[in-house]
Protein backbone atom coordinates (compact mmCIF):
# COMPACT_ATOMS: atom_id res chain seq x y z
CA UNK A 1 0.00 0.00 0.00
CA UNK A 2 2.90 2.39 0.80
CA UNK A 3 4.22 1.74 -2.70
CA UNK A 4 1.24 2.95 -4.45
CA UNK A 5 0.61 6.03 -2.21
CA UNK A 6 3.96 7.15 -2.86
CA UNK A 7 4.22 9.21 -5.59
CA UNK A 8 5.83 8.08 -8.57
CA UNK A 9 7.47 9.96 -11.72
CA UNK A 10 5.72 10.79 -14.19
CA UNK A 11 7.34 10.67 -17.62
CA UNK A 12 5.69 12.65 -20.67
CA UNK A 13 7.27 13.37 -23.88
CA UNK A 14 10.38 11.76 -23.02
CA UNK A 15 13.57 13.64 -23.81
CA UNK A 16 16.45 11.73 -25.53
CA UNK A 17 18.93 13.72 -23.49
CA UNK A 18 17.31 15.08 -20.56
CA UNK A 19 15.51 12.38 -19.70
CA UNK A 20 16.90 8.84 -21.12
CA UNK A 21 20.50 8.87 -19.02
CA UNK A 22 18.36 9.22 -15.51
CA UNK A 23 15.73 6.99 -16.05
CA UNK A 24 16.97 3.57 -14.45
CA UNK A 25 14.87 0.46 -16.48
CA UNK A 26 14.09 -2.64 -14.55
CA UNK A 27 16.34 -5.98 -16.17
CA UNK A 28 12.92 -7.18 -17.55
CA UNK A 29 12.87 -3.38 -19.64
CA UNK A 30 16.32 -4.21 -20.76
CA UNK A 31 15.46 -7.50 -22.03
CA UNK A 32 12.20 -6.55 -23.78
CA UNK A 33 13.97 -3.34 -25.12
CA UNK A 34 17.15 -5.64 -26.07
CA UNK A 35 14.72 -7.86 -28.04
CA UNK A 36 13.62 -5.53 -30.11
CA UNK A 37 16.67 -4.02 -30.78
CA UNK A 38 18.40 -7.47 -31.77
CA UNK A 39 15.64 -8.26 -34.08
CA UNK A 40 15.58 -5.00 -35.57
CA UNK A 41 19.59 -5.68 -36.51
CA UNK A 42 19.09 -9.04 -37.44
CA UNK A 43 16.69 -8.19 -39.93
CA UNK A 44 18.83 -5.22 -41.16
CA UNK A 45 21.60 -7.48 -41.53
CA UNK A 46 19.63 -10.55 -43.28
CA UNK A 47 21.48 -10.46 -46.48
CA UNK A 48 24.89 -10.13 -44.39
CA UNK A 49 23.53 -13.37 -42.92
CA UNK A 50 22.26 -14.67 -46.14
CA UNK A 51 25.88 -13.81 -47.69
CA UNK A 52 27.60 -16.22 -45.05
CA UNK A 53 25.25 -18.89 -45.18
CA UNK A 54 25.80 -18.72 -49.27
CA UNK A 55 29.25 -18.80 -49.31
CA UNK A 56 30.37 -21.05 -46.01
CA UNK A 57 27.93 -23.58 -47.96
CA UNK A 58 28.07 -23.29 -51.85
CA UNK A 59 31.93 -24.98 -52.33
CA UNK A 60 35.12 -24.95 -50.96
CA UNK A 61 36.54 -22.26 -52.62
CA UNK A 62 33.45 -20.19 -51.27
CA UNK A 63 34.29 -21.16 -47.73
CA UNK A 64 37.92 -20.09 -47.77
CA UNK A 65 36.62 -16.84 -49.35
CA UNK A 66 33.71 -16.61 -46.07
CA UNK A 67 36.61 -17.36 -43.65
CA UNK A 68 38.85 -15.25 -45.70
CA UNK A 69 36.17 -12.43 -44.57
CA UNK A 70 37.67 -12.48 -40.94
CA UNK A 71 41.23 -12.55 -41.02
CA UNK A 72 41.80 -9.91 -44.69
CA UNK A 73 37.83 -8.10 -44.44
CA UNK A 74 35.54 -8.04 -46.83
CA UNK A 75 35.23 -5.29 -49.67
CA UNK A 76 36.04 -1.97 -47.78
CA UNK A 77 35.55 -3.34 -44.64
CA UNK A 78 38.36 -4.62 -42.62
CA UNK A 79 38.45 -8.27 -40.89
CA UNK A 80 38.29 -6.73 -37.38
CA UNK A 81 35.20 -5.29 -37.80
CA UNK A 82 33.33 -8.20 -39.32
CA UNK A 83 34.45 -10.15 -36.81
CA UNK A 84 33.25 -7.73 -34.46
CA UNK A 85 29.83 -7.69 -36.27
CA UNK A 86 29.65 -11.23 -37.00
CA UNK A 87 29.77 -11.60 -32.69
CA UNK A 88 27.56 -8.90 -32.66
CA UNK A 89 25.01 -11.06 -34.35
CA UNK A 90 25.57 -14.08 -32.38
CA UNK A 91 24.67 -11.95 -29.65
CA UNK A 92 21.90 -10.82 -31.11
CA UNK A 93 20.95 -14.07 -31.75
CA UNK A 94 20.85 -15.93 -28.83
CA UNK A 95 19.08 -12.86 -26.74
CA UNK A 96 16.33 -12.72 -29.10
CA UNK A 97 16.94 -16.57 -28.95
CA UNK A 98 16.40 -16.63 -24.77
CA UNK A 99 14.47 -14.20 -25.00
CA UNK A 100 11.83 -15.56 -26.93
CA UNK A 101 11.71 -18.70 -24.63
CA UNK A 102 11.07 -16.54 -21.94
CA UNK A 103 8.30 -15.12 -23.62
CA UNK A 104 6.84 -18.21 -24.36
CA UNK A 105 7.26 -20.41 -21.04
CA UNK A 106 5.57 -16.86 -19.49
CA UNK A 107 2.44 -17.70 -22.11
CA UNK A 108 2.06 -21.03 -21.44
CA UNK A 109 2.67 -20.59 -17.84
CA UNK A 110 -0.23 -17.53 -17.96
CA UNK A 111 0.74 -16.57 -14.32
CA UNK A 112 3.72 -14.98 -13.42
CA UNK A 113 5.09 -13.50 -10.45
CA UNK A 114 7.05 -9.82 -10.23
CA UNK A 115 9.99 -12.11 -8.70
CA UNK A 116 10.16 -14.42 -11.84
CA UNK A 117 10.03 -11.89 -13.49
CA UNK A 118 13.11 -9.70 -12.51
CA UNK A 119 14.90 -13.51 -11.93
CA UNK A 120 14.43 -14.76 -15.70
CA UNK A 121 15.29 -11.39 -17.19
CA UNK A 122 18.55 -11.94 -15.44
CA UNK A 123 19.39 -15.13 -16.60
CA UNK A 124 18.36 -14.34 -20.13
CA UNK A 125 20.71 -11.24 -20.13
CA UNK A 126 23.63 -13.47 -18.61
CA UNK A 127 22.93 -16.47 -20.29
CA UNK A 128 22.97 -14.78 -23.86
CA UNK A 129 26.29 -13.17 -23.05
CA UNK A 130 27.95 -16.29 -21.69
CA UNK A 131 26.87 -18.25 -24.62
CA UNK A 132 28.20 -15.79 -26.47
CA UNK A 133 31.54 -15.92 -25.33
CA UNK A 134 31.24 -19.84 -25.94
CA UNK A 135 30.24 -19.92 -29.44
CA UNK A 136 32.70 -16.85 -30.19
CA UNK A 137 35.54 -19.13 -28.86
CA UNK A 138 34.21 -21.82 -30.84
CA UNK A 139 34.20 -19.77 -34.14
CA UNK A 140 37.44 -18.06 -33.60
CA UNK A 141 38.86 -21.81 -33.29
CA UNK A 142 39.79 -21.65 -29.32
CA UNK A 143 38.51 -25.29 -28.84
CA UNK B 1 -10.64 -15.27 -36.30
CA UNK B 2 -13.87 -16.23 -37.65
CA UNK B 3 -13.97 -14.25 -40.54
CA UNK B 4 -11.21 -12.03 -41.89
CA UNK B 5 -11.53 -11.14 -45.72
CA UNK B 6 -14.32 -9.24 -47.60
CA UNK B 7 -17.29 -6.52 -46.34
CA UNK B 8 -17.90 -9.00 -43.47
CA UNK B 9 -14.27 -8.80 -42.10
CA UNK B 10 -13.23 -8.39 -38.14
CA UNK B 11 -11.65 -5.26 -38.12
CA UNK B 12 -11.74 -4.25 -34.13
CA UNK B 13 -11.73 -6.56 -31.23
CA UNK B 14 -9.33 -7.82 -29.00
CA UNK B 15 -9.11 -11.52 -31.59
CA UNK B 16 -7.77 -8.91 -34.21
CA UNK B 17 -3.74 -9.71 -33.60
CA UNK B 18 -4.38 -13.19 -32.47
CA UNK B 19 -3.69 -14.72 -36.05
CA UNK B 20 -0.50 -12.72 -36.02
CA UNK B 21 0.25 -13.50 -31.96
CA UNK B 22 -0.10 -16.83 -32.54
CA UNK B 23 1.78 -17.53 -35.96
CA UNK B 24 4.98 -15.28 -34.29
CA UNK B 25 4.95 -18.05 -31.58
CA UNK B 26 4.48 -21.43 -34.09
CA UNK B 27 7.43 -19.82 -36.10
CA UNK B 28 9.40 -19.01 -32.97
CA UNK B 29 9.02 -22.67 -31.50
CA UNK B 30 10.17 -24.11 -35.14
CA UNK B 31 12.94 -21.59 -34.96
CA UNK B 32 13.86 -23.17 -31.77
CA UNK B 33 13.73 -26.24 -32.49
CA UNK B 34 15.99 -26.08 -35.47
CA UNK B 35 18.36 -23.49 -33.50
CA UNK B 36 18.87 -26.68 -30.98
CA UNK B 37 19.64 -29.09 -33.98
CA UNK B 38 22.21 -26.93 -34.97
CA UNK B 39 23.49 -25.47 -32.55
CA UNK B 40 23.93 -29.30 -31.24
CA UNK B 41 25.98 -30.46 -34.01
CA UNK B 42 28.10 -27.33 -33.41
CA UNK B 43 29.31 -27.51 -30.38
CA UNK B 44 29.57 -31.13 -29.80
CA UNK B 45 32.26 -31.02 -33.02
CA UNK B 46 35.33 -31.07 -31.36
CA UNK B 47 38.16 -29.32 -33.17
CA UNK B 48 37.84 -26.67 -35.85
CA UNK B 49 35.20 -26.49 -37.83
CA UNK B 50 36.48 -27.21 -41.98
CA UNK B 51 33.90 -26.77 -45.35
CA UNK B 52 33.23 -30.77 -45.14
CA UNK B 53 31.74 -30.57 -41.27
CA UNK B 54 29.53 -27.75 -41.63
CA UNK B 55 28.34 -28.60 -45.70
CA UNK B 56 27.88 -32.24 -44.17
CA UNK B 57 25.54 -30.69 -41.31
CA UNK B 58 22.99 -29.33 -44.00
CA UNK B 59 23.90 -32.62 -46.26
CA UNK B 60 20.66 -34.79 -45.15
CA UNK B 61 17.60 -34.45 -46.73
CA UNK B 62 15.48 -33.79 -43.35
CA UNK B 63 18.45 -31.21 -42.65
CA UNK B 64 17.20 -29.42 -45.82
CA UNK B 65 13.42 -29.96 -45.38
CA UNK B 66 13.62 -28.33 -41.64
CA UNK B 67 15.62 -25.44 -43.04
CA UNK B 68 13.32 -24.91 -46.05
CA UNK B 69 10.38 -24.65 -43.47
CA UNK B 70 12.68 -22.65 -41.00
CA UNK B 71 13.33 -20.12 -43.72
CA UNK B 72 9.49 -19.21 -44.31
CA UNK B 73 9.28 -19.57 -40.60
CA UNK B 74 11.91 -16.85 -40.04
CA UNK B 75 10.31 -14.31 -42.66
CA UNK B 76 6.57 -15.04 -41.51
CA UNK B 77 8.04 -14.23 -37.96
CA UNK B 78 10.36 -11.53 -39.02
CA UNK B 79 6.94 -9.70 -41.10
CA UNK B 80 5.06 -9.68 -37.87
CA UNK B 81 7.86 -8.56 -35.58
CA UNK B 82 9.08 -5.67 -37.74
CA UNK B 83 5.62 -4.80 -38.19
CA UNK B 84 5.32 -4.13 -34.80
CA UNK B 85 8.24 -1.74 -34.90
CA UNK B 86 6.66 0.46 -37.78
CA UNK B 87 3.41 0.64 -36.26
CA UNK B 88 4.45 1.84 -32.66
CA UNK B 89 7.33 4.59 -33.35
CA UNK B 90 6.09 5.19 -36.75
CA UNK B 91 2.37 7.61 -37.11
CA UNK B 92 2.31 9.01 -40.39
CA UNK B 93 0.29 6.30 -42.97
CA UNK B 94 2.60 7.64 -46.13
CA UNK B 95 5.88 6.71 -43.97
CA UNK B 96 4.26 3.56 -42.58
CA UNK B 97 3.53 2.22 -45.88
CA UNK B 98 6.65 3.15 -47.52
CA UNK B 99 8.90 1.32 -44.57
CA UNK B 100 6.16 -2.17 -44.80
CA UNK B 101 6.08 -2.02 -48.15
CA UNK B 102 10.62 -1.62 -48.35
CA UNK B 103 9.67 -4.33 -45.60
CA UNK B 104 8.31 -7.04 -47.85
CA UNK B 105 10.57 -6.56 -50.67
CA UNK B 106 13.31 -6.96 -48.43
CA UNK B 107 11.91 -10.17 -46.81
CA UNK B 108 10.80 -11.66 -50.04
CA UNK B 109 14.13 -10.76 -51.59
CA UNK B 110 15.83 -12.25 -48.81
CA UNK B 111 14.03 -15.12 -48.87
CA UNK B 112 14.36 -16.02 -52.18
CA UNK B 113 18.70 -16.05 -51.79
CA UNK B 114 18.61 -18.25 -48.85
CA UNK B 115 16.00 -20.59 -50.84
CA UNK B 116 18.11 -20.56 -53.59
CA UNK B 117 21.26 -21.04 -51.54
CA UNK B 118 19.48 -24.27 -49.91
CA UNK B 119 18.44 -25.97 -53.25
CA UNK B 120 21.77 -26.23 -55.52
CA UNK B 121 23.07 -27.46 -52.17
Amino acid sequence: MTDLARKRPEFRNINALSDLPTYRLPAAGWVSILHRISGAVMFLLMPFIIWMFDNSLSSEISFARFTSAFNQGLGFVPGWLVTLVVLGLIWAYLHHFIAGLRHLYMDARHAVSKEFGKSSAIVTLVLSLGLTAVLGAKLFGLY
Amino acid sequence: MSVNYGSKRTVVGAHYGLRDWLSQRVTAALMALFTLVLLAQVILTSGPIGYETWAGIFAPQWMKFLTFAVIIALIWHVWVGVRDIWMDYVKPVAVRLVLQVFTIVWLVGCAGWAIQVLWRL
